[in-house]
């Protein structure tokens, strides 16, 4: 590029130097400018490259980011059956459930599934050991990001059977009340709601019995 | 007809260079010992770790040097900094802190002791190799040390070093250390601990300096190449200016 | 060229229309024209003359690691210092960013010492340059309050103590000194709202000011042209198109000489921010690796190397007030310089030996006064520097005297350009 257009240059403008004319005749020597030209470019442009990526690698989570970031460890040895915690784990809520069996059953029950977008979690956000029906590594324990995937609002627990403003159909869940997004047992969404998907289950696994790690597991 | 400017030049350059060497560091009250140190040198960054954590971090934190970073850049893993280097109950992303509060502390020695993750940096590896090998036992039967006179840093090495006290010639100068009780290691494996810690400590100052030392080769060769290559193209576009 | 144009632009196709649209709208062909492509400098520009160059590829370094700096800094008493060092470790990169703005300010001031001691040499101030060496004297003295605003954010020993050593300078003046010295501060020391404020004037204010400087420095010089190293004014001398004989377009002529200088530049940079990114003690001090700490004076107070030429001059009277009038002057006097040299002849290959002579020593006082301005202002070195700061005036106050007796060989009447 550069070379071509040095050339047409030199053709086209007496050269300013006057005292000799342009002898740009020489094709051996046309070509070796343009070579030399367009190698000097590419090489320019890899450097500029090269420069802009520290520049922007400088944009990742610093070391003190993945240090905030790190997997939380969290205590369910107290959490009752039928009751939630709320850990923060980088900037985001993540909800542990503990479900009781008639909160399981709920899960398969077709007043539910039914009424499901994404039932088997296909176009949902979660590792593979929670693509299942549970959406869990063990059933009887629920981990998601406690945010809406329509437009990060926090949905509300909502673990009454059959409500009056929820309907009869309702066996328990979360209800986003920003833009009524509701979600069952499993945080899988319904379908005409806003919601595109089930709540995202972030990597997760059991250090020990009492001990879900939030944001390591074995895969990772 | 560049003679001229060549002429000024050469003056220039003699002028500079007859000025002598300037040292800005504030000067030590004796003259200092070469550490000699290797920050390429793994083995001894991990002995010097292991030093700095028996003896160092009890009073001496390290506020931004992460630990997980120590663990990357010693070839070790985290499970073994965990379990060698670190204090329980601590992470290992975390900085290297101390327990001890600051009040404590200025009771103690009558001042805080600084934090170390740029002492390397502001004294130089020299200064720190001399100054832990010249503490001694003075007339009074204190702790003192010929770096830094009147230090209030106890010596916490002299279980290794041994004992020993200055010694004088005629008209009072000092001529160097008589050893009166045996430590655990010989001078020169003494010598070769502090070494380890100051190595250390040097790498702590700039954990990336062999990196950027890598870093720097390649891009040097990049822009000899690419001068080779410019230059040539330059000599090309002037080719027909006479 | 402009009958052709319009046939051209048809081949072109659309970016040939978009072309033609913006500039209908907006003289983009003209001002490529009149700046890039059909600007002429002489043939026979030597190395001396890319340190212009330099100085503006400086000035895009610093502003853009500058930007990036900004990003991860904290101008705060308490976090400064450490987000200094969270930059230099846990930012990715953040350590190439740092040493690159750092060893930029040091760089900056070296290719804008040699620019300026190029105009020395070949006479660049004199008529019809006078503008472009004010310009380019207001973008020094730009250039140093930069500095100095800069110097202060790491927030070590050297930045706090280096501060408080030059606001007190605006202490000695009469009357309103101390309450100058106050109103600088914000406060009754060098405390957290000086820093917030000097980080304000370094990032924003400063550079805007620096730029616009250059932008005018360069529309001056391209009004007036490039001096060349015979100083012989090739406008007097053009072809039948009204191109100077001895020039040659800026692009591509020079622009590709100058990728070779920035090469070059890039090279002796990279050596520094790689491989010595401290340059002993020089670039970055030593003592500022120590956290700023109001109670405890480091031992050796002094500017950085840029600086210490003046503060040499600064004591070497031993009176305050007399130090910081003598100090401004040794600056202030650089402006006066296009009017003190009498001499006709502009390039010093045709000037007499007084030039000559008076130019060398000039160097070497700004040189060892540099020197003595990091020594201690005591005893030997003290007389030293009165004998230097002496040199240093002699300089330009007798200028006007001995550039006149110059016995100037004949300049000739073409550039001497030898392919």
């Amino acid at each position: 590029m550069v070379g071509r257009a040095m050339t047409i240059r030199n053709r086209r403008v007496p050269h300013p130097g006057g005292d000799m004319e342009c002898q740009m005749t020489d094709e051996t020597d046309n070509r070796r400018r343009h070579f030399l030209g367009v190698a000097t470019g590419v090489m320019g442009l890899v450097g500029v490259g090269a420069v802009a990526y520290p520049f922007l690698a400088s944009w990742r989570p610093s070391a003190r980011a993945m240090a905030l970031g790190a997997p939380v460890e969290i205590d369910v040895s107290r959490l009752e059956v039928g009751g939630m915690l709320n850990v923060e784990w980088r900037g985001t809520p993540v909800w542990v459930l503990r479900r009781s069996p008639e909160m399981l059953e709920t899960l398969s029950m077709p007043e539910v599934v039914n009424r499901l977008r994404d039932p088997e979690s296909r176009q949902s956000d979660q590792p593979d050991y929670a693509r299942n029906p549970h959406r869990s590594v063990r059933e009887e324990y629920l981990v998601v990001v406690g945010s809406c995937t329509h437009l990060g609002c926090a949905p509300m627990q909502r673990f009454d059977v059959a409500p009056a403003d929820l309907g009869p159909d309702w066996r328990g869940g979360f209800f986003c009340a920003c833009h009524g997004s509701l979600f069952d047992l499993a945080a899988r969404v319904y379908s005409g709601v806003p919601a595109p998907t089930n709540l995202v289950v972030p990597p997760y696994m059991f250090a020990d019995d009492n001990t879900i790690v939030v944001g390591l597991d074995t895969e990772v | 007809m560049l003679d001229q400017t060549r002429k000024l030049l050469a003056f220039v350059v003699a002028a500079v260079m007859l000025t002598p060497a300037v040292s800005l560091a504030a000067g030590p009250s004796i003259p200092l010992d070469r550490a000699n140190n290797d920050v390429r040198n793994v083995a001894s960054l991990q002995r010097g770790a292991r030093l700095y954590m028996n003896f160092c971090l009890g009073c001496h934190s390290a506020q931004f040097m992460r630990w997980n970073r120590i663990a990357q850049d010693l070839q070790l893993t985290e499970e073994q900094v965990m379990t060698n280097l670190m204090f329980t109950g601590e992470s290992i992303h975390d900085t290297m802190q101390i327990a001890m509060p600051a009040a404590d502390s200025e009771v103690w020695f009558g001042k805080v002791p600084p934090d170390l993750s740029l002492i390397s940096r502001s004294r130089g590896t020299d200064y720190l190799y001399t100054f832990l090998r010249t503490f001694y036992v003075d007339e009074n039967g204190n702790s003192n040390n010929k770096v830094l006179e009147m230090t209030s840093m106890p010596n916490v090495l002299w279980e290794l070093q041994g004992l020993q006290r200055a010694v004088y010639d005629e008209n009072g100068d000092w001529t160097g250390f008589e050893r009166f009780r045996e430590g655990s290691m010989t001078p020169e494996q003494f010598d070769g601990a502090v070494r380890d810690i100051v190595n250390f400590l040097d790498y702590v100052g700039e954990p990336i300096q062999v990196e950027r030392q890598r870093i720097g080769v390649m891009v040097i060769a990049f822009l000899l190449v690419f001068l080779v290559l410019s230059w040539l193209f330059k000599r090309e576009v002037w080719r027909n200016v006479k | 060229m402009s009958a052709t144009q319009p046939e051209v632009s048809r081949k072109l196709g659309a970016a040939g229309r978009l072309n033609e649209w913006i500039n209908a709208r907006f003289p983009l062909q003209k001002m490529l024209a009149e700046h890039v492509t059909e600007y002429y400098a002489s043939k026979n520009l030597n190395f001396w003359y890319g340190f212009g160059v330099l100085s503006m590829f400086v000035l895009v370094i610093m502003i853009v690691s500058g930007i990036f700096l900004t990003m991860a800094y904290k101008p705060s008493a308490t976090e400064a210092f450490a987000s200094v060092e969270y930059i230099m470790r846990d930012v990715e990169y953040g350590w190439l960013i740092r040493y690159i703005h750092s060893t930029g300010a040091s760089a900056f001031f070296i290719v804008v010492y040699l620019h300026m001691f190029r105009a020395l040499l070949y006479g660049s101030y004199k008529k019809p340059r006078e503008l472009v060496w004010i310009l380019g004297m207001l973008i020094y003295l730009a250039l140093m309050a930069e500095a100095f605003f800069g110097y202060m954010l790491p927030w070590g020993q050297m930045s706090y103590w280096g501060a408080q050593v030059i606001i007190s300078l605006f202490g000695a003046l009469p009357v309103i000194g101390e309450p100058l010295v106050t109103w600088i501060r914000g406060d009754f020391y060098i405390s957290d709202i000086t820093l917030n404020r000097f980080f304000a004037l370094h990032v924003i204010a400063l550079p805007l000011v620096l730029v616009f400087l250059v932008a005018l420095h360069i529309i001056a010089l391209h009004e007036v042209g490039s001096s060349n190293p015979d100083g012989v004014e090739i406008k007097e001398k053009k072809d039948a198109n009204g191109v100077p004989l001895d020039g040659v377009a800026f692009h591509p002529y020079h622009t590709y000489k100058d990728v070779v200088y920035i090469t070059i530049f890039l090279i002796l940079f990279s050596l520094v921010v790689f491989f010595a990114p401290t340059a002993g003690g020089y670039f970055l001090e030593t003592a500022n690796f120590e956290p700023a700490d109001p109670l405890v004076t480091p031992e050796a107070i002094h500017p950085v190397w840029y600086f210490t030429p003046f503060y040499a001059i600064l004591r070497a009277v031993p009176d305050k007030l007399g130090g910081v009038i003598l100090m401004g002057a040794a600056v202030m006097v650089l402006f006066f310089l296009p009017w003190l040299d009498r001499c006709k002849v502009k390039s010093i290959r045709y000037r007499g030996w007084q030039y000559k002579l008076a130019l060398a020593l000039f160097v070497v006082s700004f040189v060892v006064l540099g020197w003595l301005g990091l020594m201690p202002a005591t005893g030997f070195y003290l007389i030293l520097t009165q004998i230097f700061t002496i040199i240093y005036f002699a300089f330009f106050l007798f200028m006007p005297i001995y550039t006149r007796m110059e016995k100037t060989k004949p300049v000739p009447e073409r550039v001497v350009y030898h392919a």
